[in-house]
């Protein structure tokens, strides 16, 4: 953590200092409060003087004033210090993100990422903000007030000792005990939102076996639990400040027992017995901020680590430093000897691939789920770099090209046909800004979506919620091939694109896609054989391997693997199952 | 959770605690956004929300049934509050029975120079004593009190949405995203018991502390007790002057947080295709601007905010020198003890507090009724018709008859009508037709998920509507392609088909269908726990449990989803043999993919935009050369008919038919 705030609050350190200097101030002007109370008492009130008092009086407000305003100024510089930490390190971490390839994405999770850039920043944010406005000034205000109090009278002092192991040993306590109960409350709560999100997915098959009376009890007993925690963690909370208050007026009943004794020797004036009072509330509460530290820090900590655990990944894609220029752009695409394998994976995902796509010709790359299609195709854009062979584009390996360059000419629908959240529009427009209406309709009439986009209600300007899931799962894959096209790469890659698709319409498209993207190099995965039939060339993996590349008929002739992927798919098996 | 590490309030502590309730105050309201997916992190005390922009719409009325919430707890609460009235009482009199033993101390030592009277001043001591113990033990059992209190209520209030989640139409759910009703049940509910827990001992106690404050104010000094009171319209103004202002503040910075989650999230979602498309400078341009946007907005609350608490103590301050002042002249005339003026000016330190304390109380009541709306709006949500207690016969022969069926999801858009249909018992009807076609609505209504807005479906002749819900679905079993398997035990998944069965029953069913060679094969057999996402299953072996779950049903009728793809091939077989094996003899409706399925049915339903255009086996409808024809020879034609143009369509339709194994011999 101090690693993490020491980086990231370096280009605040002059509102820091600022901070500190007048947190200072604040709490030297606060220490001299009590003394002027006493002074009014002592001088003014017990000497029946009011000049006297109306001076001390004029003197304390602008004290008190000075103190007020340096406590706002701190306040505000250190609200600009904290919030803009928040927003530099959110910024970071969005950036380093963004730079992640497909395996950094994957190994962290979407959802992990997304809640460290904005809870996790919070908390640590929050521990600077709540450091810098108010727990900075707890240790000056308790040796301040420990000091003042020495000032007025060293003999009380073993009592302000004694509260202050007190208190802290009390709360400190506490707070061990309810360390551990907060984690468990966490999983608790993890346990009950599982439980909940099951539910709700399988409604339909909970209704169907009416189940719903052992759902009910599933869900009971983790709100029991979570219920459990809460109360045993909640009465732990429950007795912080009935704590600090025992302490805090025990002590101040001890102050005026022995402090009336070093009054009646003459060590001690009355008004210095009330200041030694408000001192001790002081010091107490100071103890108590700085209790207060201890309980944020922890969690703060994790939500360090977790944020410097994202920023110290690097991306396993990094640009070429002197990236090569192709001599041709026809797109030609190699796959040679490609080998790809998990970080600390036993066995490769991908081994030894090797084949050619041209452009103008269909590659379809067809195996059972786990054979490592999707990954095969994810080396091409470099989502993943390959770790063994290499993928090249017009002769050049794909890891020498600037990026910019390569994906300016690949077109990808990825197996999950992500839509942003905007419009029709804005959507196919990501393939290139530039692109008139008109070629956006192009587009959309290749993909078979121009009727359906007719059909909503504002046309290209009809509004998509993120994700697509305002559309259906068909009509996603059609905007997403529609946006591929707009692009108009040198490279498609559809990966398994037309799944949701029903065949006639995946047949219709599949016809206007050979049409207008006659000159590309195309690369399809595909789980449907009636799909990639007519491919100029298909590849057959098996368990990370080719096993076969070849035509339809080809391979029905040469590769049993293939032939089983086509039995499987077409053989009527009523013969199997009465024989 | 409800007892965020941080949490600090209480009437009368100094000043720097009650900025921290004020500043996190703000920022504990329930996130709306996607749901959180990592445990940790994302309830912290300072997790804000978009949905905090909400307004509460009707306060008082909501108000109050959050309080009906609390209801089977009124003794518990009455308790609290009688003690919070003496805790608040005692702890007023502390510094009035300090103030004595000064003035004893005082008048000896200062005024008469005598000894001090320790005996006496022992005395008065001593009652302190008592009387400071006396409101820690009232405080700390009620507090204690009230944690337990808030604890089974919010455990109520999730159990009440669980109920009410049963209750619930289907409809319900598909208006609603899963993520918005999970946030409400544990975002909102947490948000709720923080409230609560805050405000039940917060509240009483600022009340009576700022009531018992002054009445002792007033025992001990009218005259300056007056003179004290000046100060609090100045207080109160100040704090509803800025909080208002801080107010809106945080509100933006949720709304600016809400929206830059949103960007983060759409950012990863789609991540491959930011890099593939060459997105990143505009993302993160415009994430940049969203995120000053934010940076702007929670500046300016945390400062506004964090500015309440030194005015209030610069306000306490000028009280302060006003009653030296005042009092100073008063001791001098001698209307006035010293150890009053000592008395008062604890007092007068005590008493802005509760002020600024109901002013944050208000923020946090503000919240947290609108999170109790929230899940209000849960639990007023309608339920589905109550069952009727018709009764189906003993045994079922499966026969299922749609009368004049009209139906729509919602009642200006009727997607099905007057659809009429005959299955035998026994009989095997296929449903296809193209994507959205309406098949999945035909398996809802005979499940009743929907319910009807004209016409009837009846099972051996029994209106579906007539019988309980439970009643009819225990006859149907359902294997739909959306695999649902929950984290538990394959055995415990399999089981669920139906309550009670035997282990040998469960691996009897698994035999049945087809899984029970792969099960074996798992790292702990029955006994592997499946995760989350079960990923440590294939697609294909998903499938085979939900079959083998739907055969230990045993069900009388029996709704299928063949899968399109995502299958490997392999398994592919056995789903389709296990499926075929748990067809027979039962009245089966099978939303159809594969040929063979399709061509054996007894039935084929071709549906098209909601309705059932054709009816009839397969042989029927292809000589009637309708809608059937052309989705058959596009879904199963198209690709041979463009790889091999000489084969006829008609070659479907021999007797053997199989193309497929013909092309194997060519």
């Amino acid at each position: 953590m101090m690693r993490l705030l020491a980086q990231y609050l370096r280009p605040y350190l002059p509102q820091l200092t600022a901070v500190v200097l007048l947190q200072l101030t604040q709490a030297i002007a606060s220490l001299f409060l009590p003394t002027l109370n006493a002074a009014i008492i002592d001088d003014g009130i017990a000497t029946g003087n009011t000049g006297t008092i109306w001076r001390l009086g004029g003197v304390m407000l602008l004290v008190s004033f000075a103190q007020i305003s340096a406590q706002i100024a701190a306040i505000w510089f250190g609200a600009r210090a904290a919030m803009g930490f928040g927003r530099d390190l959110r910024e970071a971490l969005f950036e380093h993100g963004l730079e992640f390839s497909a395996q950094e994405v994957g190994r962290f999770g979407a959802p992990t990422l997304i809640t460290r850039n904005t809870n996790d920043v919070q908390q640590v944010q929050m521990l600077v903000l709540m450091t810098a406005t108010m727990i900075v000034s707890a240790p000056l205000t308790a040796i301040g007030g420990i000091l003042m109090a020495l000032r007025e009278d060293v003999g009380l002092s073993w009592i302000i000792l004694a509260a202050v192991i007190l208190l802290g040993g009390v709360i400190g306590m506490l707070i061990a005990q309810m360390g551990p109960l907060f984690g468990t409350l966490q999983l608790r709560i993890d346990t009950i939102n599982r439980v909940l999100r099951e539910q709700i997915t399988g409604l339909r098959v909970i209704r169907a076996f009416t189940r719903e009376a052992s759902e009910a009890e599933r869900f009971d007993i983790a709100n029991i639990e979570l219920t459990d925690t809460a109360t045993r963690a909640g009465r732990r909370m429950a007795m912080m400040f009935p704590s600090v208050f025992i302490v805090l007026n025990l002590s101040s009943v001890a102050v005026v027992w022995f402090g009336a004794f070093r009054i009646a020797d003459g060590n001690l004036e009355v008004g210095q017995l009330t200041a030694y009072l408000a001192y001790l509330a002081q010091i107490l509460m100071s103890v108590m901020m700085s209790t207060m530290m201890l309980m944020i820090a922890p969690r703060a900590a994790v939500s360090a680590a977790r944020i410097r655990e994202v920023l110290t990944t690097g991306s396993t894609v990094a640009p070429p430093r002197n990236p090569v220029v192709p001599a041709t752009r026809t797109g030609v695409l190699e796959m040679r000897e490609v080998g790809f394998t998990y970080p600390g994976a036993a066995s490769p995902v991908l081994d030894g691939i090797s084949f050619t796509a041209h452009p103008g010709t269909t590659t379809a790359i067809i195996g059972s789920t786990g054979s490592g299609k999707t990954t095969l195709v994810n080396l091409i854009p470099r989502l993943y770099d390959v770790t063994s062979g290499s993928v090249a584009l017009d002769g050049v390996d794909v890891r020498e090209l600037d990026p910019d360059v390569l994906w300016g000419r690949i077109g990808l629908v990825p197996q999950r046909p992500y839509l942003f959240s905007g419009t029709v529009a804005s959507n196919l427009r990501m393939g290139d800004p530039e692109a008139s209406d008109a070629d956006l309709w192009r587009a959309l009439e290749i993909a078979q979506a121009r009727d359906f986009v007719e059909r909503m209600p504002h046309g290209l300007d009809a509004p998509i919620a993120q994700g697509g899931s305002n559309v259906s799962g068909g009509q996603r894959q059609r905007l997403a091939i529609a946006r591929a096209l707009v692009r108009r790469p040198s490279i498609y890659i559809f990966d398994d694109s037309f799944s949701a698709l029903d065949v006639s319409t995946d047949a219709a498209l599949r016809a206007a896609l050979a049409r207008e993207v006659s000159d590309a190099t195309v690369v399809t995965v595909a789980q449907r054989v009636s799909t990639i039939r007519d491919a100029d060339q298909i590849v057959v993996l098996d368990a990370g391997r080719v096993a076969g590349v070849g035509t339809h008929d080809e391979l029905l002739e040469s590769c049993p693997t293939y032939d089983e992927i086509v039995d499987s798919q077409f053989r009527p098996e009523d013969e199997e199952v009465n024989a | 959770m409800s007892l965020a590490s941080n949490r600090t309030s209480s009437s009368d502590e100094p000043q720097p605690a009650a900025t921290a309730t004020a500043a996190q105050t703000a920022n504990e309201r329930p996130q709306y956004g996607p749901p959180p997916a990592q445990g940790h992190g994302h309830r912290g005390p300072m997790r804000p929300g978009t949905g905090s922009t909400e307004k509460a719409i009707s306060f008082g009325p909501s108000l109050r049934r959050l309080i009906g919430h609390l209801r089977p707890h009124r003794f518990a609460i009455i308790g609290v509050i009688v003690m919070t009235i003496l805790g608040t009482a005692l702890s007023a009199m502390g510094p009035a029975i300090l103030g004595r033993a000064t003035d004893l101390i005082f008048d000896a030592a200062v005024r008469d120079r005598v000894p001090i009277d320790f005996v006496a001043v022992g005395r008065v001591l001593l009652i302190a004593l008592a009387v400071y113990l006396g409101y820690f033990l009232l405080s700390a059992i009620s507090a204690y009190v009230i944690n337990s209190v808030v604890q089974l209520s919010v455990y109520r209030m999730r159990q009440q949405v669980s109920e009410k989640i049963i209750r619930l139409p289907l409809s319900y759910f598909d208006a609603q995203p899963r993520g918005e009703l999970l946030s409400r049940v544990t975002n909102d509910v947490d948000n709720i018991s923080q409230t609560l827990q805050q405000t039940l001992s917060q509240i009483l106690n600022n009340i009576f502390t700022l009531i018992s404050v002054v009445a002792m104010m007033f025992v001990v000094s009218w005259q300056l007790a007056i003179v004290a009171l000046v100060t609090i319209p100045i207080a109160m103004g100040l704090t509803v002057f800025i909080g208002k202002r801080s107010q809106v503040l945080f509100a933006k910075t949720w709304k600016s947080t809400g929206e830059l989650n949103a960007q983060v999230e759409e950012a990863y979602s789609g991540h491959e295709l930011v890099t593939v498309f060459g997105r990143r400078r505009e993302v993160r341009a415009h994430f940049a601007a969203k995120n000053q946007e934010l940076y702007e907005a929670s500046f300016g609350a945390q400062f506004i905010s964090g500015i309440i608490m030194p005015v209030m103590f610069f306000v306490g301050n000028l009280n302060y020198v006003v009653i030296a002042v005042f009092g100073g002249l008063m001791v001098t005339s001698g209307t006035l003890g010293i150890g009053a003026i000592q008395a008062f000016v604890q007092y007068s330190r005590q008493f802005t507090h509760p002020i600024t304390g109901l002013a944050s109380m208000a923020n946090l009541l503000q919240s947290g009724i609108a999170s109790a709306e929230r899940v209000f709006q849960v639990l007023d949500a309608p339920e589905q018709s109550a069952d009727r207690t018709g009764a189906l016969p003993e045994r079922i022969e499966g026969r299922v008859t749609f009368e004049n069926v009209d139906f729509g999801y919602s009642p200006d858009a009727p997607l099905i009508e007057n659809l009429s249909l005959v299955a035998d018992p026994g009989s095997t009807i296929a449903i296809v037709g193209p994507t959205g076609a309406g098949k999945t609505t035909l398996v809802n209504l005979i499940l009743r998920f929907y319910e009807l807005q004209g016409g009837r479906i009846a099972i051996d002749g029994v209106d579906i509507a007539s019988v309980p819900r439970r009643d009819l679905r225990s006859h149907i079993g359902m294997v739909l392609q959306d695999t649902w398997l929950f984290g538990g035990t394959v055995r415990d998944n399999i089981a669920y088909g139906r309550a009670g069965a035997t282990p040998d029953e469960v691996e009897a069913a698994a035999r049945a269908s087809y899984a029970d060679h792969f099960i074996r094969t798992l790292p702990d057999g029955y006994d592997t726990v499946i995760n989350d996402e079960a990923t440590n299953l294939s697609a294909g072996e998903k499938q085979l449990l939900t079959i083998a779950r739907a055969f230990l049903s045993e069900p009388d009728i029996l709704i299928l989803d063949e899968a399109t793809s995502s299958v490997d091939t392999r398994t592919e077989v056995l789903v389709q043999k296990a499926m075929n094996r748990l067809r027979a003899d039962r009245t089966s409706f099978v939303i159809a993919h594969r040929l063979s399925t399709i061509r054996d049915a007894d039935v084929i339903l071709v549906m098209e935009n909601g309705s059932i255009v054709e009816q009839g086996d397969h042989e029927q409808l292809l000589a009637a050369h309708g809608a059937y024809a052309r989705l058959y020879r596009s879904q199963f034609a198209a690709a041979a008919v463009t790889e091999e143009p000489l084969v006829p369509a008609e070659a479907f339709e021999t007797p053997e038919g199989e193309r497929w194994n013909a092309r194997m011999e060519s």
